[in-house]
């Protein structure tokens, strides 16, 4: 069984990363490197400030990719407020160094792990997927992460885990605007266990080859590219399994509206808009309207996993 | 006032309520409309919608309790006006971007006068519409108040006022407060539970209203009063 064994890194023995860049720029500096030997160094350390990635297997292809700078200014975050384009103004105040991820619920041993074992523990790929927002909107982003499953593994659950509950970040210091977000608690989501091990769910930490910006949900976060956006759950503190679904945010908030499972599906409407089709946001500036496939186009991988349930009762 | 102050002032207060019809247009001019511009559209022209039928309806109060600004009256046409034109603006957005009409296969086909293909690009839209209008009491009550101010525009000039009669056409125009209720109603049925954005508007409304109401009451009181007496 695979367990985490990078031991945590102190944060005070980090070297800050604008400190490592000018202190480098320095030592090019002084030595007299000319200016194009400055460019190359210049080169380097932006390629250093970028996730090592490697193509992932399950990558989504044919689709236009949603340009960088929508995906990070049009964000539902509300722990920062709760119109779109708040989180990218506001989430500055996050702090995601030190970080850490605590497992407990029905496991082997509870555990805490640091947010950088989790990125170095398996190699990060890129997976391109289709994010579908249950407002009618979708995207397509080019996510960093490795499988779920490879984590839960780590986790060491036992076999009484029928689900697993995923725990936002909940701080008044750090998300001044929570108290306006209607959230009376940390933000809640959770999965059936056989969902949160199948291969495309992702535990994600960066997007186009970047690390995770704080509006996205940074330092980790699940993606779950059948199920409408709100299942992925942002800036992940605590991971519990349990031998019951947990209760989930939204669908406290208004359960005709958002069902525990919320798999994409055109045939269930919203009560207040119709799910047959959705605005693609992409580098187009006039969006397209497109109709919204089952599963959110992932059937033939996710399908089974509801063979025999009524999607309608099951929304 | 005099009269020519007035028209003056119109032609200051017209150019005005224009405003955030003109920034929304240069930000769409210039690509500038956030990552889902539809969404966009669709909240700024029912915003303005909105604020200009409250502004309308803050007419009568100010007037009343305010003897100096009495002239202010002379501006609640203009200002209804305004909320039907930019409630307009929002019913077509949902009509022509929402619904989820191919435009640019409409507009090339308007361009190749093929009108048969036109039919076939708007069946999905309509169908959409008509689910929506079927099933969802936000699109209802967004409807009611649309087609009451259409009612209200319609019957605005003053020689429809002659021909309907004052006493009808007041009682056609009491039709706003029902306006205003629906679009705040329309507001809070389709934000998510919990966001309490509506919750400005609705007291602005409420305020409003309510002095009406009191005045109303106080009326009629006088009126007992005096028959009493």
């Amino acid at each position: 069984m695979a367990r985490f064994r990078v031991p945590p890194i102190p944060a005070a023995e980090i070297t800050p990363k604008d400190v490592f860049l000018s202190s480098r720029r320095r030592f090019l500096a002084a030595a007299g490197v000319g200016a194009a030997g400055l460019a190359a160094g210049a080169e380097r350390l932006l390629a250093e400030e970028k996730l090592k990635t490697v193509p992932g297997k399950l990558t989504t292809t044919g689709e236009t990719l949603t340009p960088l700078g929508k995906a990070t200014t049009y964000n539902n975050f509300y722990e920062f407020g709760t119109q779109k384009d708040m989180p990218a103004r506001t989430a500055h105040t996050l702090r995601t160094r030190p970080w850490t991820v605590a497992v407990e619920g029905l496991v082997k041993k509870p555990q805490v792990f640091d947010v950088d074992a989790i990125l170095r523990y398996r190699p990060i790929e890129e997976r391109v997927y289709r994010h579908r927002c249950v407002e009618a909107w979708s995207m397509v982003v080019p996510w960093d992460g490795y499988s779920l499953s490879e984590f839960i593994n780590a986790c060491n659950p036992l076999p009484s885990a029928k689900y697993v509950q995923f725990l936002s970040l909940r701080d008044e210091k750090q998300m001044p605007l929570v108290g306006e977000s209607g959230f009376t608690s940390a933000y809640s989501e959770g999965l059936r266990m056989d969902e949160a091990m199948n291969p495309l769910a992702l535990l994600c930490v960066g997007l186009y080859g970047e690390a995770l910006p704080n509006q996205n949900g940074a330092p980790v976060r699940v993606v779950l590219p059948w199920k409408y956006g709100f299942k992925s759950a942002k800036s992940i503190v605590k991971v519990r399994f349990l031998a019951s679904a947990p209760p989930t945010t939204w669908n406290l908030m208004a359960p005709n509206e958002y069902g525990f499972y919320s798999n994409v599906n055109p045939t269930v409407d919203h009560p207040r808009w119709t799910q047959r089709q959705e605005r693609r946001l992409d580098s187009s500036f006039f969006p397209r309207t497109i109709a919204t496939r089952p599963f959110n186009g992932y059937a033939d991988l996710v399908a089974g996993m509801y063979a025999g349930m009524d999607l309608r009762k099951n929304f | 006032m005099k009269q020519r102050t007035i028209a003056a002032l119109k032609c200051v207060v017209f150019p005005v309520c224009l405003v955030p019809a003109g920034l929304l247009l240069r930000r769409g001019l210039a690509q500038d409309l956030g990552a889902d511009p539809v969404a966009e559209i669709t909240h700024v022209t029912g915003r303005w919608a909105l604020y200009m039928l409250l502004a309308a309806l803050a007419v009568t109060p100010v007037r009343r309790l305010w003897s100096g600004l009495a002239w202010v009256g002379r501006f609640r046409r203009m200002l209804g006006l305004f909320a039907f034109f930019y409630a307009t603006l929002h019913l077509l957005t949902y009509v022509l971007l929402f619904s989820g009409l191919d435009v640019p296969g409409a507009w090339a086909a308007v361009g190749g006068r093929e009108w048969h293909l036109l039919g076939q690009i708007w069946a999905p839209a309509i169908a959409t519409m008509k689910d929506d209008v079927v099933k969802r009491r936000f699109i209802w009550a967004g409807l009611t108040a649309w087609t009451l101010l259409a009612a209200l525009a319609a019957t605005s000039p003053v020689v429809v006022l002659r021909w309907m009669g004052g006493k009808n056409w007041r009682r056609l125009h009491w039709g706003v407060y029902t306006a205003g209720v629906a679009a705040v109603v329309h507001f809070w049925w389709l934000v998510k539970p919990g966001v309490l954005r509506p919750m400005r508007p609705t007291l602005v409304l409420a305020i409003l209203l309510g002095a009406r109401v009191v005045w109303w009451a106080r009326a009629r009181w006088a009126e007992r009063q005096r028959q009493a007496a």
